[in-house]
């Protein structure tokens, strides 16, 4: 099977994912020919765009060799430090400023992180396990803990915006926000640096192999400090978005779906060891999860298996190449 | 470390300063606020509350002494206690004889920790034999669980036990919690493990090489099998004392204990790597962290706050134990089983 | 510049390199011309890896000085030594495996002029013309872990004239390659001498690269002992420099007529590593079995431990058939063995040396599932003293003795284990030469007590001088067997080669 597909085409994840992805699809639409609709596909953009940025900082980490579990307090922090700020000093601040404050608070704490993994040396799981616990615990302390429902008027207006909107034949009504152009936007920027620049080299001859990297001469530490303050910046406009699309502030929120957003990242390829992973499988990873989150009940799945369902998509989306590598090693061990 | 001086070694040991750690809270508390947090009161109610989640940390210890980890813990704790919970509702209630609803309860028990040991065996299955990387098998299986937990439960609370139930969480026994004396065996337990059988060096020595582990013949497979059985039965029994200090059984109880869970392991001195680290490591770090929580609210400080500082001592641990002030910015820790 | 140095692009001048004490290098002089190839030989720990260090600025001499293009570089830098051209190739050939040749050969060019885009026309346009250079075809796409060793070191001798190499130096460049693939090696290095690229070959074993090199210098204990013109060395000239021994050891006596027989092995094959291999063991018998690189040797050896699973064929230890593919029925059989690589296969090195003995023996200690821990250690301590083992604390990490010393730990594990017969790999690989005449002693105390003795090795002295049979493999076969008294290394080179 080589030519257009490439040789490795039936072998890889991202293979794999999109044909669950189709196959649930098709069931879904015998199961209720309304699912293949524009609004089913606006309901699930809709639900993918935070995931989404959250999976994309977190796969640059995966790819770098590192892993980060503490984006989602960033993310937290980032959006509930600037609303606060924005209502604190300017309530009519516009929201493209608040979401660029939301960013930099992230790139700030992403910067703590990146301090302790690449000047430091300490390993990443455990940094970012603490900051984690750092971030979070500063947050409700010093911040705040209250639930904010009264938004800068901006972040309501932003939430509002939409690219299109209308009723189908059928009579339901879709809309795609403006916050998919972030995405979008996330999307190009972060596949700009990864294989257009120096840079994104850099991340993945690191993930590769750090001793390797440091003798061609990449400067490993800037590089690794760079992926965390990135991946900071990224948490921070996710937040930004998560609230405003959901129009409160909630310093609750978002923490605790660490794992499942880095079970998106993995499903799509990346691996744990770092040096691989791929913008379209990363996506279609999230596409798996929201898929699965949202609309399990429509194959006639009660949502209460959600969770099992996820993880047994895990276990072989990791599974399959675990165990083709694990034989493929012991033939020629 | 050399053996002409005994207290040298015993001095630099991370779990010295762990110790060393744990004491000055201990005395800083006291001082701070000695009526409070030296009232029996006080210490009675410290040792009912970290049992459960230092149980759990026993769990991840053992993973990690691998090289491996364990996130599926409070998945099998909650599934296990769902599963005891369910059985003790249906055949069992309040009105029943005393000699029988203690049959029921034996049940229920052996039934929860079967749970442990059969989560345990998929989960080392999985790492054995089929090569994933524990962190993803684990985190897979944890979702699983808790799924099934969910799934069996509908998302609420199982309640409606007979009273016989409160004794393993909230009970004393000659003046000491229950709670705190299962910990004790089975800390006991653990070390007595690493140290003194030949399964427990076996784990060790795969931690720190297991291809050398490989070459010497030792049963790799049944050995990480072994494991995350006993991981899984300490978390099932971790998942029991929740669900008797609570009255009930939930599928999302105790999710905050996970990342508690590693972060007491990774302090108690365990190398994240595999091939270090002691069961006495643990019971200094949770001591230290019980001992800042209780006296920190004490002093009226959040919970919030406690978990700020929880993730500054895990970081100013790691940071004292690299022990590599000189050479801050040359490498420490490389990463390894890596080559080109 | 004078003429003297007229055409010399490195030199090397009384250079002498103590660490904490030890003298690591001890005035060495090396002269290195455009267009030459040189062997740099010596056993490990003969100063070597410390040459190189220097001329790679990885690190400075204490005294001595280096010169590039005549002249003296004060405090010499990585950056200013690949600037200048010196471009190393590890062992591990220090690649990517995650990215594709085209990537991995123009990632330092790239880095080297501070891009700061990546344009993957140029990566492939520089990978093309590189490889082009060597005449070699390598599908530039491919991803570097798929590729074959040969083909990872092709990658990184592009990788190093991508970044226009002057000087290549090359770390154990034949170790992993099959006979045909040292070959094309040597056809591409004829290449490069002709464009006016020096080579400069490191290893403790270099045979197979005489045949291109003009120079051979000789490193021992950090001193220069032997340099001269590659035609006035052989293999065995070589060996001699190297471990500056003179006196062989005397070779093991006949076995008696009769002697048991205690290991059969028959037809065992596994494609593609070895074919259709017999030979019996016979009790208190020193084995040898020899090959060049690729031969499969090592393969079957690591088959009759267990590790690699045959496809067809038996082995049968005393008229038992013994289970193939699973190294711990091998090891309950009694096959003990003994790897060629102690620091990543052999020992636990962070582990303690007591531990490193003990783990063989851990089940022989448990009573009711608890370990004796003193009967364990002073069973482990016994072996220690026996093996002479130098530890001033057991409880020690293994780390921390040295070569020879650890290898006698890994042989000790064995043999609290009461093997009947133990396969040794390289057993004095990276040992200094002391220890490696008590190791081939114990070798024959192991045999003299009826241990069946398996020794896997490319050191023809150490054949010689343990072996009472030697069996030659050649291409995944055995092609010829000499009685071990009788052969001299001449006669085993000869037909090791053939």
């Amino acid at each position: 099977m080589t030519g257009f597909l490439g040789k490795d085409f039936w072998m890889r994840n991202e293979t794999l994912v999109a044909l669950v992805i189709v196959l649930f699809c098709v069931f879904a639409a015998i199961s209720d020919p309304n699912f293949l609709s524009v609004t089913t596909l606006s309901d699930l953009s809709r639900a993918s765009i935070v995931i989404g940025i959250l999976a994309i900082a977190a796969m640059i980490v995966l790819i770098s060799g590192g892993i980060d579990v503490s984006f989602t307090a960033i993310a937290v922090f980032g959006m509930y430090a600037s609303t606060k700020l924005a209502l604190a000093i300017w309530p009519d601040m516009p929201w493209p400023l608040i979401f660029v404050m939301s960013a930099g608070i992230g790139a700030l704490l992403g910067s703590v992180n990146g301090v302790f993994i690449a000047f430091f040396g300490l390993p990443t799981l455990i940094v970012t396990l603490g900051t984690l616990s750092i971030f979070r615990g500063f947050l409700l302390t010093f911040i705040g803990s209250q639930r904010i429902s009264d938004l800068p008027p901006a972040m309501r207006d932003f939430s509002r915006g939409v690219l299109a909107r209308g009723t189908t034949e059928a009579g339901y009504f879709y809309s795609i926000p403006w916050a998919i152009l972030a995405l979008v936007g996330v999307v190009v920027l972060t596949w700009f640096i990864l294989s257009k620049t120096m840079l994104g080299r850099a991340i993945f001859a690191i993930g590769g192999s750090v001793e390797s990297a440091r003798r061609v001469g990449i400067n490993v530490k800037w590089t690794q400090f760079f992926v965390y303050v990135y991946v900071g910046a990224l948490a921070g406009l996710a937040g930004a978005i998560h609230g405003s699309m959901g129009r409160m502030a909630d310093p609750f929120s978002l923490v605790g779906t660490e794992l499942s957003v880095i079970a998106a990242v993995v499903l799509g390829g990346a691996r744990l060891i770092g040096g691989y992973g791929t913008i379209t499988g990363t996506l279609l990873g999230v596409g798996l999860i929201v898929l699965v989150q949202n609309s399990l009940i429509v194959i006639g799945v009660p949502t209460t298996w959600q969770s099992v369902v996820v993880g047994l998509l895990i276990l072989l989306g990791t599974g399959l190449p675990a165990w083709r590598a694990k034989h493929a090693a012991s033939g020629n061990a | 470390m050399n053996r002409a001086n005994p207290t040298i070694a015993v001095v630099q040991s991370p779990e010295f300063r762990l110790f060393v750690i744990a004491a000055l809270v201990f005395a800083f508390m006291s001082i701070l606020s000695p009526d409070r947090f030296l009232s029996v009161q006080n210490l009675t109610s410290m040792a009912f509350q970290f049992p459960e989640f230092a149980i759990l940390a026993l769990a991840v210890t053992i993973t990690m002494m691998t090289g491996g980890i364990d996130l599926s813990i409070v998945g099998i704790a909650n599934l296990s206690a769902v599963i005891a919970a369910i059985i003790l509702t249906t055949f069992s209630d309040p009105a029943m004889p005393v000699g029988e609803s203690l049959v029921w309860l034996a049940l229920a028990i052996g039934a929860s920790l079967s749970v442990g040991v059969v989560a345990g065996l998929l989960n080392g299955s999985l790492v054995a034999f089929y090569g994933l990387p524990p962190i993803l098998a684990t985190l897979g299986t944890g979702l699983i669980f808790t799924g099934l937990a969910i799934a069996l439960t509908g998302g609420s609370a199982v309640m409606g036990f007979p009273s016989s139930v409160a004794w393993l969480g909230n009970q004393q026994v000659l003046g000491i919690p229950v709670p705190l004396i299962v910990f004790v065996v089975l800390a006991v337990l653990l070390h007595f493990i690493l140290t003194r059988t030949a399964f427990g060096i076996r784990v060790t020595m795969f931690g720190a090489n297991p291809l050398a582990a490989l070459y010497a013949a030792i049963d790799v497979d049944r050995m990480l099998l072994k494991v995350y059985v006993i991981s899984g039965l300490f978390a099932s029994t971790a998942g029991l004392i929740i669900m008797s200090r609570a009255n009930s059984a939930k599928a999302d109880y105790g999710s905050s204990y996970l990342l508690l869970a590693v972060l007491i392991a990774v302090l108690g001195g365990i190398n994240p790597y595999g091939g270090r680290g002691r069961v006495i490591g643990i019971v200094f770090a949770v001591l230290a962290m019980q001992f800042l929580s209780s006296g920190l609210n004490m002093l009226q400080f959040s919970n919030f706050a406690r978990e700020l500082i929880w993730g500054v001592l895990l970081i100013f641990v790691m940071i004292i134990n690299t022990k590599n002030w000189a050479g801050i910015f040359v490498p420490m820790a490389r990463k390894p089983g890596k080559t080109s | 510049m004078t003429e003297a140095q007229a055409g010399v692009f490195v030199e090397v001048v009384g250079v002498t390199k103590r660490y904490a004490g030890v003298v690591a290098l001890d005035g060495v002089d090396l002269i290195v011309r455009p267009g030459e190839a040189i062997c740099l030989a010596g056993e490990n720990g003969s100063g070597k890896s410390t040459l190189i260090k220097l001329i790679s600025g990885v690190e400075q001499p204490t005294t001595g000085s280096i010169r590039i293009d005549g002249e003296t570089v004060r405090r010499l830098t990585p950056r200013q030594s690949s600037a200048a051209g010196v471009m190393v190739i590890y062992q591990d050939f220090s690649l990517f495996p995650n990215l594709t040749v085209a990537e991995n050969i123009a990632l330092s060019t790239q880095i080297a002029s501070h891009d700061i885009m990546s344009s993957s026309r140029k990566c492939r346009d520089i990978a093309r013309q590189t490889l082009a250079r060597i005449g070699v075809d390598i599908d530039l796409e491919e991803r570097v872990e798929l590729l074959s060793v040969a083909h990872k070191q092709l990658v990184a001798i592009c990788r190093a004239l991508a970044s226009k190499a002057r000087l290549i130096i090359m770390d154990e460049p034949t170790t992993a390659l099959t006979a045909k693939e040292v070959r094309v090696l040597l056809s591409i290095i004829r290449k490069l001498k002709e464009d006016g690229v020096a080579i400069l070959f490191v290893s403790h074993k270099l045979a197979e690269v005489l045949e291109v090199s003009e120079k051979v210098v000789v490193l021992r204990n950090g001193r220069k002992v032997a340099e001269g013109p590659a035609s006035d060395f052989d293999a065995i000239s070589l060996t001699h420099h190297m471990t500056g021994r003179d006196v062989a050891e005397t070779p093991p006596s006949q076995l008696p007529v009769g002697t048991p027989v205690l290991l059969e092995v028959n037809g065992l094959t596994r494609a593609g590593a070895f074919e259709d291999v017999n030979f019996t063991l016979r009790k208190g018998e020193v084995l040898g079995i020899t090959g060049l690189l690729g031969s499969g040797r090592t393969s079957l050896a690591k088959a009759l431990f267990g590790l690699v699973a045959p496809d067809t064929g038996t082995i049968v230890l005393e008229g038992r058939e013994v289970p193939l593919g699973d190294p711990i029925a091998a090891a309950n059989a009694h096959i003990g063995y003994v790897p060629e690589d102690r620091l990543t296969e052999g020992l636990f090195l962070s582990q303690s040396i007591v531990r490193n003995v003990a783990v063989g023996r851990l089940h022989a200690h448990q009573n009711l599932g608890v370990l004796s821990l003193n009967a364990l250690v002073a069973e482990a301590a016994g072996w220690l003293q026996r093996l002479k083992v130098k530890a001033p604390d057991i409880e020690a990490p293994v780390q921390s003795l040295s070569g020879g010393n650890q290898q006698r730990v890994a042989l000790a594990r064995w043999l609290s284990r009461g093997p009947r017969v133990l396969v040794l790999n390289g057993p004095s690989v990276g040992v200094d030469v002391g220890s490696k005449s008590d190791i081939h002693a114990i070798i024959r105390e192991l045999a003299g007590e009826g241990i069946g003795v398996i020794v896997i090795s490319d050191d023809l002295p150490e054949l010689i001088a343990t072996c009472h049979r030697i069996l030659v493999m050649r291409a995944g076969r055995i092609v010829d067997e000499m009685e071990g008294g009788s052969v001299s290394e001449e006669q085993l080179s000869v037909r090791l080669a053939s």
